[in-house]
């Protein structure tokens, strides 16, 4: 029974935290792209600085009429916002916060292949825009799909590697793991894969400057053009909870998850402020920069990132045989 | 800092970003503020009544017709015994439609006898398109708004009739000193 009381307890606040903390990095990009921008973003909702703004593009969203183009595949269309969306609440199962007040470590559920798991389900995430691109009948939507696919193919590759050089350093693939075996000066040594890492996992989340895909001045939103309404409310949750995955993984793989001062008992603290500092650091790319071109894209992946990785996992290899 | 490396516009970039992020915002905040306009904006058209001669100047070089007026003559009779009775026009309307007119200002700087005038006032929206047009009336309440004169630039030639007689001053002033250095 304790058991039991315990999973769906940890289950509960992994489902509050995917439904609150996308939310609030939605937010901060609403208010530091705004600011960014000398511009002040929204104002009116909720009466404080918009806080409620979100919320209320939830209850447009609501709102709005379901529409399945005739063209369209109807089951892979309609399924595709769930393959977007669900793989990264699986994923935010695995990923530990730390301690909490003394207690155990924060987490859904520790995995012994927790790395592996997480990015599996990563990758799953990314099908869910290719399906709706593959499947909404519209020519923007095929192209940009064809670009989620060339951009999947590239990404994953230095993406996987970056992480496998954190793996091997730290002798495991369990997350929790790998955060304790974390030391600051691989702050220095993973430099090269946290840069890949991250870029690779902007890419992944088809964020600016890698939304080739979208590219709403060009593709009209690419795979998500046919689609309104709460469908596309949860294409855009996905992508926020991306971005939450993606900052959490870094924080865990290569900012050391919750290592910072009384740890013991404040731990889950620091691991949440360096997802939010990841996450700013997200949304910072996206006002700082213009988008690539789609042959940038993927130069960019197989010139660069891949090989950089490549040289990344050879230096973690000599490093830990040495 | 001279001289370029490579990852150069990456940093500009987000240190243009940042620079934005730690400044105030441009945004003007306008329905809770009101903006501060400078002295000559173009808001609405204010109409002096009483200077207007029904000259019909300003509807016919209106670009986009946006000016309707109509007015009838009245006589004046004669104030002196066997002199010419006068007549005198007296405006009946006076319509400005700002449905259609493009704040050009020809009707403003062509009147004249200065009986048009900007105002700043520029929130008079209305949910109805007959309504934007405004009647000699509305006109007149705008002159309420309109804000005196600008001051003149330093140096600036005063006005016509100002300069010539600040000089017809000065030619007497100086003839009337004139005689008194001779005597002595």
């Amino acid at each position: 029974m304790g058991e039991l009381l315990d999973a769906v307890l940890r289950c509960l606040i992994v489902l509050g935290a995917f439904l609150t903390l996308p939310l609030l990095v939605g937010q901060m990009e609403h208010k530091a792209m705004a600011h960014m921008q000398s511009r002040v973003g929204p104002m009116a909702a909720g009466g404080f600085h918009g806080w409620a703004q979100l919320v209320a593009d939830g209850i447009k969203f609501v709102q709005k009429e379901s529409i399945t183009p005739a063209a369209a595949d109807r089951r892979v269309f309609e399924l595709a916002p769930a393959v977007a969306l669900v793989p990264y609440l699986v994923a935010m199962l695995a990923i530990p916060l730390g301690p909490f007040f003394g207690q155990t470590n924060l987490i859904g559920q520790d995995l012994d292949l927790g790395l592996f798991f997480v990015l599996a389900a990563m990758s799953v995430g990314v099908l869910g825009t290719l399906m709706g691109g593959l499947g909404s009948g519209n020519k923007y939507s095929y192209i940009g799909g064809m670009r989620v696919a060339a951009q999947l193919m590239s990404y994953e590759l230095p993406m996987v590697l970056a992480a496998a050089s954190v793996a091997m350093a730290a002798g495991t693939l369990s997350l929790v793991g790998i955060a304790q075996e974390w030391e600051p000066w691989w702050l220095l040594t993973q430099l090269p894969g946290l840069v890949v890492f991250f870029v690779a996992g902007l890419a992944e989340l088809q964020r600016p400057p890698f939304d080739a895909p979208l590219a709403d001045a060009e593709l009209v939103m690419g795979p998500l053009t046919e689609y309104g309404g709460m469908r596309f409310a949860m294409f855009l949750l996905a992508e926020y909870a991306g971005i939450v995955v993606l900052a959490a993984l870094t924080t865990v793989l290569f900012l050391g998850g919750w290592a910072g001062p009384w740890s013991d008992h404040l731990g889950w603290v620091w691991s949440l402020l360096k997802i939010v500092a990841v996450s700013f650091l997200v949304i910072w790319a996206r006002v700082a920069y213009p988008r690539l071109r789609e042959d940038q894209v993927n130069a960019l992946a197989w010139k660069v990132l891949v090989p950089v990785a490549l040289a990344q996992v050879t230096l973690t290899t000599v490093l830990v045989v040495a | 800092m001279s001289g370029s490396f490579w990852g150069k516009g990456l940093l500009q970039g987000l240190a243009v970003t940042w620079r934005n992020l730690t400044h105030r915002s441009v945004t003007a905040h306008y329905p809770d503020v009101e903006p501060d306009l400078p002295p000559r904006s173009r808001g609405v058209i204010a109409l002096q009544e009483e200077n207007c001669t029904s000259c019909m100047l300003c509807a016919r070089e209106c670009p986009s017709w946006c000016i309707t007026i109509d007015s009838h003559k009245e006589v004046i009779p004669a104030a002196t015994e066997g002199g010419r009775d006068r007549s005198q026009n007296v405006l009946d309307q006076f319509d400005i439609d700002y449905s259609i007119c493009m704040y050009c200002s020809i009707c403003i700087e062509v009147c004249p006898f200065d009986a048009l005038h900007w105002s700043p006032e520029f929130a008079y929206a209305e949910g109805d398109l007959k309504d934007l047009t405004h009647d000699m009336n509305r006109l007149r309440t705008w002159m309420d708004t309109v804000p005196p004169p600008q001051p003149l630039d330093p140096g600036a030639e005063q006005g016509k009739e100002l300069d010539s007689y600040r000089a017809s001053q000065a030619a007497e002033a100086a003839e009337a000193a004139q005689p008194a250095e001779e005597e002595s």
